[in-house]
């Protein structure tokens, strides 16, 4: 990494980030071996953090390889527990297998639904929440009462209140990630700088206008880490309640291979939940972004 | 670009006066009511520079806020052109010691705000915010967002923003009071500049008395607890005023005065003495009591 030729194009150290002018791109664009070391240089961080990453995860999957390898049964019994490539075989069968498919777009459609109405609902809520006091009184201690109870425990009550499965486990899609956005959405509301808003007091703003142009988009990096998280706890309550009463879903499909002792599919189904959480919690973070372009990363 | 932008922010030079009479504010704590502010009473004339300078707590921005509209007073009256206080309005400008640029909004799009209030176009609105930002010398950053600015330029924007909706006055609370010394004298001079072009009533709190004195035409000093105005000092210096000038005797002499009445507080608890010959051959006013009695 320490290699003295990084050093050799002088420009690097005299960059100034204030400066509006770009620096000279003829000089540049000259040698590109140069351009592209100062690219790594300026990038070595992230491209330490790839590597590391990479290399974190191929051990991983190395331990895993070598523990069902072997057997291990240490109190932890890795006996039955399908190796990287068993789960790799069930993978590449199942791109196959329409069936799959479909429990993987029901999860995709579940969450989707569930986690649009809360943040219908507790954003809004959110911000009334936050904007008038008497009604954050009145509202704020049943949703304290509520919060606690986790949606897995809602799965009995929901099945009560709905006439249909479906309806019930978006339902507690739903509750898992209301709360989270609601918190957070509050929080936001009340870390509101004070200053911003007399600020456009002195500028003529007025009622609404003060809401809309200072306490929305004050509260918005609040309103998205709720986003964000509502996102994750939609999954894990969809996930557990298509494991208690689906019939269809990825989770359903999890529990359904255990059932079947297909115990390559169970690990594929867990990778399966992994992988769409995180996609899911990215394209929150990049709609922020987007949203949010004053703020920098 | 056209003046006639300006001309709005320059509109008539002969409103602006400021009337604060017999003002009080105080609050209700466990103790008791608590004075912040008594009997204080300032005028600020149309196109004039008046600051108010005293240590921290003394209420100095207590006042300032009550003519901004934030606070009511408890007592007394706060009017403009003879017309009470009631709440903020965009007649009245201000910048405040924190950084106040909304950060979701380019230095552009934060200038606009005002008129964006008023309901004027977005065409004329960002023509006016650009004039305004030309002539404060930041136009070139007019896409950028505040957190890419210096603290300096924050203030900047922060004075031009204040004044693109050409409010009757200007209320500066302690605006330059986190930029370093050099940043500073800068920005003072840019305010001085940009006042004298408006010809606008300037009311600013601060507390450092050079800056007090190098911009003012009057100066009011408040001591604390309860707040209240100690003395009002002339500042005969001439204008345009350069940085040198807060060399000369004259300026050193209303400094050595002002040092004096506003120590003399933390004096009197200690039990020292006031220096006449600090006092002597300056314009002083003391409101409602003799010398005798402040030493």
């Amino acid at each position: 990494m320490a290699d003295p030729a990084l050093r050799l194009s002088p420009e690097v150290a005299d960059e100034e980030p204030a400066a509006p002018a770009a620096p000279t791109a003829a000089g540049r664009f000259a040698e590109p071996l140069a351009y592209l070391r100062r690219w790594l240089k300026l990038q070595r961080a992230t491209v330490r953090a790839i590597l590391v990453g990479t290399v974190s995860l191929a051990v991983s999957l190395l331990v895993w390889h070598l523990l069902t390898k072997y057997r291990v049964s240490f109190h932890v019994r890795f006996v039955n527990v399908p190796s990287p490539t068993a789960v790799f075989e069930s993978f590449t069968r199942v791109l196959h297998d329409p069936r799959f498919f479909m429990h993987v777009a029901l999860s995709c459609r579940r969450v989707l639904f569930g986690f649009v109405a809360a943040a219908l609902v507790a954003v809004p809520l959110g911000l009334v929440m936050g904007r008038f006091r008497l009604f954050r009184e009145a509202v704020f201690p049943v949703c304290e009462v509520l919060r606690p109870v986790p949606a897995i425990a809602w799965v009995p009550m929901s099945i009560m209140l709905w006439p249909s499965n479906e309806e019930s486990i978006v339902f507690i899609t739903f509750l898992g990630s209301f709360f989270p956005i609601l918190i957070n959405t509050l929080h936001g509301m009340a870390s509101v700088d004070e200053v911003l808003v007399r600020a456009s007091q002195c500028l003529g703003a007025r009622g609404a206008a003060v809401f809309r142009e200072v306490y929305l988009p004050s509260s918005l990096p609040h309103i998205f880490t709720g986003l964000t998280v509502g996102m994750g706890v939609a999954w894990v309550s969809l996930i557990a309640a298509e494991m208690i009463s689906g019939q269809f879903g990825i989770g359903y499909f999890t529990w359904e291979a255990y059932s079947l002792v297909q115990y390559a599919d169970i690990a594929l189904g867990m990778i399966c939940i992994g992988v769409l959480g995180l996609l899911s919690s990215a394209l929150i973070r990049a709609l922020g972004r987007v949203m949010m372009p004053w703020g920098r990363s | 670009m056209s003046m006639t932008h300006m001309s709005t922010a320059a509109a008539a030079p002969h409103n602006g006066r400021i009337e604060v009479t017999d003002f009080g504010l105080s609050y209700d704590s466990m103790a008791g009511k608590i004075d912040a502010v008594v009997e204080a009473s300032i005028h600020v004339e149309p196109g004039e520079f008046i600051s108010i300078v005293g240590p921290s707590g003394c209420g100095k921005s207590t006042l300032l806020n009550a003519v901004a509209g934030f606070l009511k007073p408890t007592r007394g009256r706060v009017a403009i052109d003879d017309e009470d206080v009631d709440g903020p309005s965009a007649d009245r400008g201000m910048v405040f010691q924190q950084y106040s640029l909304f950060p979701w909004k380019s230095v552009r799009e934060n200038v606009e705000f005002g008129l964006k209030m008023r309901g004027i176009d977005r065409y004329t609105r960002q023509r006016a915010a650009r004039t305004l930002l030309g002539l404060a010398g930041i136009l070139a950053f007019e896409n950028h967002y505040p957190d890419q600015l210096s603290g300096g330029m924050k203030q900047r924007v922060g004075i031009v923003r204040a004044l693109a909706t050409g409010p009757k006055v200007l209320l500066l609370d302690e605006p330059f009071g986190a930029l370093d010394a050099q940043t500073r004298i800068i920005m003072q001079q840019i305010l001085t500049n940009m006042w004298q072009r408006l010809k606008i009533s300037v009311l600013f709190v601060t507390h450092d008395i050079d800056e007090a004195i190098f911009l003012s035409d009057r100066v009011y000093c408040m001591t604390a607890s309860p707040g209240r105005i100690k003395a009002e000092i002339a500042i005969p210096l001439d204008r345009p005023r350069r940085p040198e000038m807060m060399m000369s005797s004259e300026f050193l002499a209303l400094r050595r005065g002002l040092m004096s009445l506003i120590r003399e507080e933390s004096l009197k608890a200690i039990g020292g003495e006031l220096s006449h010959a600090a006092l002597q051959g300056l314009d002083i006013e003391l409101h409602g009591q003799s010398l005798a009695d402040v030493i």
